[in-house]
């Protein structure tokens, strides 16, 4: 391929390559073709610039897209979920276009993308190691080094005339505008939080409203979150039930199978109710449970649930020893799970967390090592 | 719906309001709007709303604004 290096016109019709524009090769890609590589869906065609040449982005994900970010919503290959880092372009960007910083995730990049229908912008993408803005700010990779490091490393001032980026606002987090302006010249404009609200924010003369500038927990939002939570718990929970197993053959008889087997089999119904309160059902219902501890929401989320499996339990497990175990553990369980999803959502300090970590992980222990107690006791 | 809250009380979100310069920029990167603008001055209005990430202190540029999160 060739890249001009001077008096480059980015929108002229002879630099830009279509899928669309060309009778005489059925391929017009053909040009960008490299050996052991393959073209990523989601590029649409490329753009010659003073920087060499940048692929032009789609702003429609398609089916493959949505399946992907269905499987990665479910922790499915999620951390391997990752787009090139570097400069894409999206519509056809001049070198008055607005630069978007973005992560190198690729749920966080469809997300940006199919927002941008109608917009003409040049896209920077960090690399982060496949972690959303937010996180990888917190983390340091989405950092005012990295940015700097992407600015140079792509020629940025060769594409724009202009000598500004928008960084989405929750990259302030690992992000100092003063920084970033001593270093590459180039200016920090905090975007709105939502990919969503980034046409308007545009339109307005790069102003966010109170609202943009503000997250949000809703209903959907929570939801969304849950598979992974529950993702995470499955290898440790199948661990528990091994142990659940063996500590349920523990008996008169030194050690039973079939009280393993039976007695195991309870408890695991006790261990699922934990989760599925902990889990789920407190993370989607979270503002409507009494109580702003995690740790105490899972426990009142953990004893709705518990009470009724004990009543149906109580026909198959006689004395209150047993029973009392049982229910003590699911609530464990429940207000443990619940206490670790302060790590997920967008509002707990790790002042707080930490608080409330010191004050429940010892409840949750002891309260575990007395439920053991008591169903060992119980089989005798 | 109004916004979710945790623990009162145990932020450790300290500004300096003397050190402040009245740049905005902590009102504008905040993502609990913790901070408002008042008289030039930048001013903590919902201080139980801070979850200490830290976007204010990264982006003040008189070092007005500090929080120590301890591990977490």
């Amino acid at each position: 391929m060739k890249i001009s290096t001077s008096g480059v016109n980015l929108l002229s019709s002879m630099d830009e390559v279509s899928l669309h524009s060309s009778t005489e090769r059925s391929n017009p890609m053909v040009d960008y073709e490299k050996p052991g590589f393959k073209l990523c869906a989601y590029v649409d065609r490329f753009i010659k610039t003073n920087a060499g040449v940048i692929p032009i982005i789609k702003s429609t994900l398609e089916k493959k897209d949505l399946f992907s970010t269905f499987y990665v919503r479910c922790g499915i290959r999620r951390h391997t979920y990752t787009v090139a880092p570097g400069l894409y372009a999206i519509g056809k960007p001049d070198k008055n276009c607005e630069v978007l910083v973005t992560a190198n995730f690729k749920l966080t990049f469809d997300h940006l993308r199919k927002e941008l229908s109608d917009i003409n912008a040049w896209i920077l993408v960090l690399d982060t190691k496949g972690i959303n803005v937010w996180c990888a700010a917190g983390k340091g990779t989405f950092s005012t080094r990295e940015l700097v490091k992407k600015i140079k490393d792509c020629s940025l001032e060769k594409i724009v005339d202009h000598k500004r980026v928008i960084v989405p606002q929750l990259g302030a987090t690992g992000v100092s505008a003063r920084d970033v302006k001593k270093q590459s010249g180039f200016r920090v404009v905090y975007g709105p939080i939502r990919a969503k609200d980034i046409p308007i924010f545009l339109k307005n003369n790069r102003k966010a409203d109170k609202k943009m500038r503000q997250v949000s927990f809703e209903l959907y939002e929570r939801f969304i979150l849950t598979p992974v939570e529950i993702q995470i718990v499955l290898k440790p929970a199948l661990i528990t039930a091994l142990i659940l197993f063996i500590i349920s053959g523990f008996g008169p008889d030194i050690f039973s199978f079939p009280g393993a087997w039976e007695r195991g089999m309870i408890s695991v119904f006790a261990l699922a109710a934990g989760i599925f309160s902990g889990a789920f059902v407190t993370p989607i219902l979270l503002p409507f449970i009494p109580s702003r501890e995690f740790a105490l929401k899972g426990i009142i989320t953990g004893s709705i649930f518990a009470i009724p499996l004990m009543t149906i339990i109580s026909f198959v497990v006689s004395g209150f020893a047993g029973l009392l175990a049982l229910f003590l553990f699911s609530v464990t369980i429940s207000s443990y799970l619940a206490m670790n999803f302060t790590g997920a959502t967008p509002f707990t300090s790790p002042s707080g967390v930490e608080k409330e970590m010191k004050r429940y992980l010892p409840v949750q222990l002891a309260s575990l090592v007395i439920s053991s107690g008591l169903w060992i006791y119980s089989a005798f | 719906m109004e916004k979710l809250k945790y623990l009162d009380d145990v932020s450790s979100l300290v500004l300096d309001e003397e050190k402040c310069i009245g740049c905005s920029l902590c009102t504008e990167v905040c993502p609990q709007a913790v901070f408002e603008m008042k008289q030039n001055k930048a001013q903590i209005v919902d201080f139980n709303a801070c979850m200490e990430c830290g976007a204010c202190v990264n982006n003040c540029p008189s070092e007005a604004i500090s929080v120590s999160p301890g591990v977490g």
